[in-house]
């Protein structure tokens, strides 16, 4: 089943290939992934469609809360969410049809962007399963070329955001002490 | 505060404020500033002969202090050598930080002399890694590698170094702060859930603890025998947690899984409450998993939440670090200990006698004959001369599971070896890190004829620095673990794992400068290993032993671990020539 995970991940080098990355090495197939920096622009929140296993999912999380990059990663299978989709298409239209689309458009909600003389580019939100459905009905038309932004998902309740507090750096802060931690040295 | 300096001064600078005095490595072009720099500095550097034996022998030291170890490797072909080492590392959860030199950054990506993606290659082998783009941020930088490693649940932490990071120029102020907002660290243990487990645990009338490498990284042994001796329980250690609990421990059962014993299997199999302390229920260990344990409820402690449910779902999971849980767990046993110690006495006396009548009927007894030395003849006869003090460290295959059927370690840390990933070739190089860590201990390197092959540019790292490592060469001409699947599951068509020739020791041995002997009676045993063992330096000892031998009892792949094979199928398979 398809399962939305929505990220909040630091923006630094290598962030988007340590997720992606650990979504291949553990054998889950991206179905769409989607990322823009955030208000604060030191992060990004992402949306990530993973095909996987319903007894995977938490797995998937868990895995994805281990990136130290990652601030936060939330199921939004698993809670209220909504999830739109975009998508951009260019329809070839001859003069007869263009009245019908232009129609068809406004049942979709979708608006043209660009108006020429080979026909229109047109550009819709709606979830994946109506954007599907916009997709065939143009696709009626004439020859058509699509863009599809790919899952965009917020939870509509607040998840508290944990964050680890900084913390002393070196061995003489008394962090992380091999001797206190290890019985057998000098011993 | 603050001085000029140059990146490597920093590193080095670094370096030391985490405690580092020694590190193993391998220099070129682009670690040049930095090696330029240690020259005249205290920490020391140990030359290794391959970048790969860099990261096994940081390792060792790792794993015979649980100090984090540190290995350096040049760009390109330095920081890909890295590699196995780094997943090695990954697999047994073991600190430590490798430092890598990288081109110039204005080359970066220019398909340079010695260029690789080090950063992009060595992603998903590492806990985390870094990439220095500037000289400033490089102490920060490097405090923020050393707490990755060493804390949570530990791990290799990787740090590309640009050879202009190296060399340029910047105020150096130390750090006193590290901020990892989304390390996330789960210690303490749910304490509602510590009571639950402690109830379960006086509630069960066929508990086991299953106990693995995470008690080792915690420091947790000594919680670990006083929760089995409060509650009594028998106790199986892992491949990986081998002396977390002392071999000659009564609660001691022994290791489970693909090539455990009888009795630790059957237990496992047959107990109604496994409490699962630092394992991760590895399929060497589990068998088929559906079959696993298949009349036990699950207690799971474990500091890595993603452990937990991962492949068997727990009926109590406490996600914290076993030094600070088992404290806790103790004390609710304790509290709990007068009203209900005696709930299901019974029905645990008899547990304890299934248990020890299982360890009666198939005994991990080792096998003698008069004109060959068996493998288990030589394990046998190093854990007596041991007397489970030594350090023994191992590669992966026959001579592994033979050692670790047969020595016994007292204390944590002893145990050496390249469990998850299985690597050959660990066995010599991490002998030489744990050597360095403890000088004062008898380390035994115990190696196969195909591991030793791996490693063999070793014996020069050994000999520079006189390490007393006693390399035991458990030498069967084969590659004995491929050659016994090959004979046990496929027709004993014996293809490629013949290992037909193999250098004199003793002339090896000299050339190197250091002491070695070839022998392959059974009388000469004993006291050619009383004689490395007096000798102050290295010595190798080639022991050659019966060739067809198999590790028993077998699970074969898929199979339940109470399905063992104990012993040769007749008519005893030899190999058509």
């Amino acid at each position: 089943m398809i399962q939305a995970i929505s990220i909040l991940l630091e923006n630094k080098p290598g962030a988007l290939m340590r997720v992606t990355g650990l979504l291949s090495a553990r054998g889950y197939n991206i179905e769409s992934l989607t990322v823009a920096r955030t208000l604060d622009p030191t992060l990004s929140r992402m949306t990530i469609a993973v095909d996987v296993e319903p007894h995977l999912r938490r797995q998937v999380i868990k895995q994805m809360n281990k990136l130290i990059n990652v601030l936060q990663a939330v199921d939004l299978t698993d809670g209220p969410a909504v999830a739109r989709e975009m998508v951009l298409l260019r329809v070839r239209a001859a003069m007869e049809s263009r009245t019908a689309i232009l129609k068809e458009a406004e049942i979709f909600g979708a608006r043209v962007v660009d108006s020429s003389l080979e026909g229109f580019a047109i550009e819709a939100t709606g979830d994946a399963e109506k954007m599907n459905e916009f997709i065939d009905v143009m696709s009626s038309y004439g020859e058509i070329e699509v863009t599809r932004s790919g899952l965009v998902a917020v939870s509509l309740e607040a998840k508290k955001l944990r964050l680890s507090p900084p913390i002393p750096a070196g061995v003489e802060a008394g962090r992380t002490q091999p001797k206190d931690r290890n019985g057998v040295l000098n011993a | 505060m603050s001085n000029l300096m140059s990146g490597s001064r920093m590193l080095l600078e670094c370096l030391s404020r985490e405690g580092v005095d020694l590190m193993f490595g391998y220099p070129g072009g682009v670690t040049l500033p930095f090696y330029d720099c240690l020259f005249d500095h205290p920490i020391k550097h140990i030359l290794v002969r391959h970048e790969e034996n860099a990261a096994f022998a940081a390792e060792g030291y790792a794993r015979a202090t649980g100090k984090v170890g540190v290995c350096c490797a040049t760009s390109g072909p330095g920081a890909t050598n890295l590699v196995t080492g780094l997943v090695d590392a990954m697999m047994d959860s073991i600190p430590i930080v490798a430092i890598t030199g990288q081109v110039t950054s204005k080359l970066i990506g220019s398909d340079a002399f010695q260029e690789a993606d080090t950063f992009g290659i060595t992603r998903s082998c590492t806990k985390h890694n870094f990439l220095v783009k500037s000289v400033n941020d490089l102490p920060q930088i490097v405090h923020e590698a050393f707490y990755i490693a060493a804390t949570g649940r530990p791990g290799p932490v990787l740090i590309d170094i640009p050879k202009d990071v190296f060399q340029g120029q910047g105020h150096y102020t130390p750090v006193h702060s590290i901020h990892l907002p989304g390390y996330k660290l789960v210690t303490e243990g749910h304490s509602g859930q510590i009571r639950r487990a402690a109830q379960m645990m006086w509630e069960a009338q066929r508990p086991l603890i299953y106990a693995g490498g995470g008690i080792i990284a915690a420091g947790a042994s000594d919680e670990l025998r006083e929760i089995a001796e409060t509650l009594d329980a028998p106790t199986v250690c892992t491949l990986m947690g081998l002396g977390a609990l002392s071999s000659s421990h009564p609660n001691f059962i022994s290791m489970p899984g693909m090539h455990g014993s009888y009795a630790a299997n059957m237990s496992l199999t047959h107990s109604d409450l496994l409490i699962a302390l630092g394992v991760r229920f590895d399929d060497r260990v589990t068998g088929r998993l559906a079959a696993f344990a298949p009349h036990a409820k699950v207690i799971h402690v474990d500091i890595d939440p993603a452990e937990i449910g991962k492949n068997r779902a727990p009926d109590l999971p406490i996600v914290g670090d076993a030094k600070k849980v088992l404290p806790k767990l103790l004390k609710s046993l304790q509290e709990l200990q007068p009203t209900m110690q005696e709930t299901n006495s019974p029905s645990r006396r008899a547990w304890w006698k299934q248990v020890r009548d299982w360890k009666e009927q198939h005994p991990l007894a080792p096998v003698f004959s008069a004109d060959e030395i068996k493998p288990q003849h030589l394990m046998s006869e190093i854990d007596r001369l041991s007397g489970g003090e030594a350090i023994v460290t191992s590669d992966v295959g026959q001579h592994q599971m033979w050692a670790a059927q047969f020595i016994r370690f007292h204390h944590p840390r002893l145990w050496i070896n390249s469990g998850g990933l299985g690597s050959m070739g660990f066995g010599m190089p991490s002998a030489i890190g744990a050597q360095f860590a403890r000088p004062d201990k008898l380390v035994f390197s115990i190696v196969g004829d195909g591991g030793f092959q791996m490693a063999v540019p070793e014996l020069g790292t050994i000999a520079t620095h006189s390490l007393p490592i006693k390399i035991i060469v458990m030498n069967n001409g084969y590659l004995g673990m491929v050659r016994q699947w090959q004979t046990l599951f496929y027709n004993n068509r014996l293809c490629s794992v013949e290992l037909e020739c193999f250098p004199d020791a003793e002339l090896l041995a000299r050339a190197y400068g250091f002491k070695g002997r070839t022998i392959d009676k059974p009388s000469e045993l004993t006291s050619a290993l009383q004689e490395a063992i007096r000798e102050p330096g290295p010595y190798l000892l080639n022991v050659k032993v019966s060739p067809y031998e198999n590790v028993y009892p077998m699970v074969p792949a898929g199979g339940a671990i109470n399905e063992m094979v104990l012993d040769n199928p007749q008519p005893v398979a030899v190999p058509a020539k």
